[in-house]
């Protein structure tokens, strides 16, 4: 047993986190939020160039990295800085999806940051099912709407799913193919997402099915459970040194007993999450995968509720403000529970799971 | 023990609801109901019908032009209009500043001040909160400094809500610098066109803008604006907090929200039923409603008492804290509730949003409102100021 991570990884999230904290501050996100993409093209080559994009993939892929721990140390440092670029929706589940599918050349220029993908899964009655798909393919021509999908505007491919009789199939539809219509929004807690609409519009079987799509589902929960974990730590870090600075009443109000308790069990909570997150990650591959899966993200939803609410109440009415880092912080980590299946769906899950 | 409405009562109740029902313009209900903005002309739209109807002013006496209603009068109406999505009455001139005027104001003051706030007249925002005084609000610095039939104020308040509506706005000030903390404060009218005020947005976390921060630099205010005895406006101010503390309860915008919360959970599929029939999802939804036909009835009970001639205090505050908790649950169901749709963003703040988020449960911004409902037991002396005075109340015998 070691929970020491190795040098590789102990570089990679050095040389991350030193970058998005000299690179990735309020001021500058807030202008990539108002973005018409709603990420940075220039942060993403850059992200590239330093083999953030890489250390998702194996080194089959022509990566270096790919295990559930090498993509917990990314997506920890990039929740940890609020970064809105969508590197689990484009690189990782989009990345993987087309590694799975022998996409060599273009998984390549994935990890150089040269394409972009957009996963259109989801639908709009589907919430959180992975096997409730409505879109047909008939000929490889598809037609059906999907839901939230993220930077889908942005995207050179989407890669959709669809029902080609009674199995649910994947295909890639360029950007520009017939029949597609996407219709684009900002998100609360930044980056973009559309509603896509297809009509006839032609795709290419990726020979990939929804197993395939289950299989990359599973990085992507692991990524989303670092993410949160990551920026859970940022909230509980300004919660603390808020309570140690701001005074009322004459003095700091971290002495304050009511809420130095409450801050100690945000700490007690935060190691939980940190724990879950390896869990995710060290367990992912494992023949109890979802079952592990499910565990995580749902104390990570709890957590991660319990983290934003509690850092925003201790800082007062100054963590309402859309200039204060935390206010940001707070939408990703509540944020996560909207996405790859919420707190009790993955209780559900759980317990399904558990009497199996 | 009767916890029915009598005949007076019940008939009052069908009144209110035919009003409602007749008066309340149906675009400005679709948007309270979807949670829109309202724009200033909805507001005053909405209190030009009540005022007509004399519903505006439903706390004052008859003799300031109000509608003199009791307290269970006053429930009755606030249930019915969250279930109408009718507006609320923006509070600052007819809750707050209307009783301090009352009872503490001069008789030009009340002549002059009270009929402008009922016609519309004069739109009030509320200048409390400092950047170093938020709950602790004795600490606050904004000074007033009398210069022969003035006083020259310099500081600067913060939460200033809807001030950029505001053409007045009342203020608690400093006028004697050297005595004890909640000594020295007195409560002044300013004119909001006074040449040094200005006005700066604060956009929240959903990207509203609804609060404001006023400054003051060298602010001329004639001193027939001191509403009172100069350095006695600490007791006005808590006469204006206890109002101010009494709606907070909040029991018709729980109730509202909760029927939002069954609406979108009947219509949201998952696993192929509708969410209301997930076990998880619906005992959540029982809890918070139990908790919620508890506290309405704490509520009643606190009005009864009030009715009766007892100033709510202690009580408030138990109904401020559990009131607050009870409907951030509820708002939390129902982002749950929406699913992944939660996480679109949808403002005309935002250039290039879209009116309307393509949620086929036609849910409103429900994750927006959740954050911005965390203020709820933030403002308004937070729910750990709160908790402080029923302690002190309870375990050492006195306030």
């Amino acid at each position: 047993m070691d929970f020491n991570l190795t040098e590789e990884r102990q570089m990679l999230q050095d040389t991350l986190r030193r970058y998005l904290r000299e690179q990735y501050d309020t001021a500058r996100r807030n202008k990539i939020l108002e973005s018409e993409t709603g990420f940075s093209p220039e942060i993403w080559t850059e992200l590239a160039e330093l083999g953030v994009l890489g250390a998702l993939f194996t080194e089959d892929q022509g990566g270096f990295g790919g295990a559930g721990f090498d993509i917990a140390v990314v997506f920890e440092e990039l929740g940890r800085a609020g970064v809105v670029e969508p590197v689990l929706d484009s690189a990782l589940l989009g990345g993987r999806l087309l590694a799975a599918a022998g996409k060599t050349d273009m998984v390549e220029q994935v990890i150089g940051g040269a394409l972009h993908l957009a996963v259109a899964h989801g639908e709009p009655d589907s919430r959180y099912d992975l096997d409730h798909v409505s879109t047909t393919a008939t000929d490889n021509t598809l037609t059906g709407r999907k839901a939230v999908v993220m930077n889908a505007e942005a995207a050179d491919h989407l890669i959709v799913s669809a029902k080609d009789g009674d199995s649910i199939a994947l295909y890639l539809v360029d950007k520009g193919a017939a029949g597609l219509d996407i219709q684009g929004y900002p998100l609360l807690a930044g980056g973009r997402a559309a509603e896509v609409t297809l009509e006839g519009t032609p795709g290419e079987p990726l020979g990939l099915t929804l197993s395939d799509y289950e299989a990359a589902n599973r990085l992507a929960l692991i990524a989303q459970c670092a993410e949160a974990l990551g920026a859970m730590e940022t909230a509980t870090a300004l919660t603390k040194d808020y309570l140690m600075t701001r005074k009322q009443f004459g003095r700091p109000i971290g002495t304050f007993q009511a809420l130095a308790h409450r801050m100690s069990d945000l700490l007690i909570e935060l190691e939980q999450a940190r724990s879950a997150v390896i869990n995710a990650a060290g367990y992912a591959g494992g023949k109890d995968a979802d079952l592990h899966l499910s565990a995580s993200k749902n104390l990570i939803g709890r957590i991660g509720r319990l983290v934003a609410e509690e850092a925003i109440q201790m800082h007062g009415g100054i963590a309402m403000t859309q200039e204060y880092e935390l206010a940001h912080i707070a939408k990703r980590v509540v944020m996560a529970d909207h996405r790859f299946g919420d707190t009790d769906y993955h209780l559900e899950r759980f317990i399904a799971l558990s009497a199996a | 023990m009767d916890l029915s409405y009598s005949p007076d009562e019940q008939a009052f109740q069908a009144e209110v609801r035919q009003f409602l029902a007749d008066e309340l313009p149906q675009d400005i209900a679709e948007k309270v109901r979807l949670d829109t903005d309202l724009t200033k002309d909805d507001m005053e739209r909405w209190h030009a019908i009540l005022n007509n109807r004399g519903w505006l002013a439903q706390n004052w006496p008859k003799a300031f032009g109000g509608a003199e209603w009791s307290a269970v009068q006053r429930h009755i109406y606030d249930t019915e209009a969250a279930d109408a999505n009718a507006p609320r009455i923006v509070p600052f001139g007819l809750s707050m500043l209307g009783p301090v005027l009352q009872k503490f104001g001069s008789k030009e003051q009340q002549d002059y001040w009270l009929p402008r706030i009922l016609d519309g007249t004069d739109w009030w925002c509320q200048g409390y909160s400092e950047p170093g005084a938020g709950s602790d609000l004795a600490s606050l610095k904004t000074k007033a400094v009398r210069d022969g039939d003035h006083y020259i104020v310099n500081g600067q308040k913060t939460w200033t809500t809807l001030g950029q509506f505001a053409n007045m706005i009342f203020c608690l000030v400093r006028t004697d610098p050297d005595a004890k903390q909640q000594e020295g404060i007195s409560f002044l009218l300013i004119d909001m066109d006074t040449p040094g005020v200005e006005v700066r947005p604060i956009i929240l976390l959903d990207c509203t803008h609804e609060v404001n921060e006023v400054w003051f630099t060298d602010v001329k205010v004639p001193a027939s604006n001191l509403v009172g005895e100069e350095n006695k406006g600490w007791t006005y101010a808590k006469y204006l907090l206890t109002h101010e503390r009494t709606g907070l309860g909040g029991v018709g915008f729980s109730q509202a929200a909760l029927k939002t919360v069954k609406r979108i959970a009947k219509a949201a599929n998952h696993n192929g039923k509708p969410l209301i029939e997930s076990p998880h999802f619906a005992a959540r939804v029982a809890q918070v409603e139990i908790d919620l036909r508890a506290m309405a009835t704490t509520n009643l009970r606190i009005i009864s008492q009030a009715a009766a001639g007892e100033a709510p205090g202690l009580e408030a505050s138990m109904l401020k804290v559990k009131g607050s908790i009870i409907r951030q649950e509820i708002n939390d169901l129902a982002r749950r509730a929406v699913g992944p749709y939660a996480m679109p963003f949808a403002s005309e703040a935002v250039e290039g949003a879209n009116d309307r988020i393509p949620d086929p449960l036609d849910a409103g911004p429900v994750a927006g409102q959740y954050f911005n409902n965390r203020k709820l037991s933030i403002f308004g002396g937070s729910n750990e100021i709160q908790r402080g005075i029923i302690a002190k109340v309870t375990m050492s015998g006195g306030a």
